[in-house]
């Protein structure tokens, strides 16, 4: 999937790569794209949890080794 | 309006304030509003680390000489060991870049988390404003506390 701007969350635990998230996202004009990688296998459902509550658009999550890969579309 | 989550810390541990700022962090990257009110032991995640903690009369300096607090001071709740728990807990942490309780309380307050201090326990325990630090934005009672959480959609004790 192609990304605007990739975060690096890779070695990071609750609540860093929430938090990182909701910072980087202020950054990008809505209708871009971020790509969140991290190892921590909480990303799975906090990402749509997060996506859920703040309006933002989840558009997949990929899974490879234990690493993950969270794509994000601001929406406003 | 952005949804409301409030928290009273009332322990003292290193631990339970680890779990009260990760959810105050997460919640606030929620886009919701959260205010932490600290009472009792929870007044020591709030006291300066660094000078004496001045207080009047002999038992309020005794408390405050054995319950010195301040962020880089809490013990864990269970196997504390005298120090040794929590400084093999703490080098764990370390080793995954987990952030300590000091580090989370700064990114707690720069993302907009309120700080409020409970004034009936600082007034029994001999705990001055001055003992505490820069960050609290707000010293409060009961009242300040319930209508906060009124309005609350998370309230927890922790």
């Amino acid at each position: 999937m192609k990304a605007d701007v990739t975060l690096d969350c890779v070695g990071l635990y609750c609540p860093m790569p929430i938090y990182n998230t909701a910072n980087k996202l202020k950054e990008l004009k809505p209708g871009q794209v971020l790509e969140i990688l991290a190892s921590d296998e909480g990303i799975k459902t906090d990402a749509p949890a997060w996506c859920k509550a703040t309006g933002n658009e989840l558009l997949g999550i990929e899974e490879r080794e234990g690493e993950y890969k969270v794509y994000i579309k601001k929406s406003k | 309006m952005a949804e409301k989550v409030t928290l009273i810390m009332f322990s003292g541990d290193m631990d339970k304030a680890l779990a009260a700022f990760n959810l105050a962090i997460g919640a606030s990257s929620m886009g919701m509003e959260v205010s932490i009110f600290f009472t009792f032991w929870g007044l020591n995640l709030l006291k300066k680390n660094e000078g004496p903690i001045k207080s009047r009369g002999i038992m309020r300096k005794m408390l405050n000489y054995m319950n010195r607090g301040g962020s880089k001071r809490l013990p864990l709740s269970r196997f504390h060991m005298l120090g040794l728990g929590k400084w093999m807990m703490g080098k764990l942490m370390r080793e995954l870049k987990s952030p300590s309780p000091q580090e989370l309380l700064t990114l707690a307050h720069q993302s907009g988390v309120k700080f409020m201090a409970c004034t009936t326990s600082m007034g029994i325990m001999g705990i001055s404003k001055d003992a505490l630090i820069p960050e609290v934005d707000s010293y409060a009672g009961v009242a300040t506390y319930l209508a906060e959480a009124k309005e609350g959609r998370v309230n927890l004790f922790i």
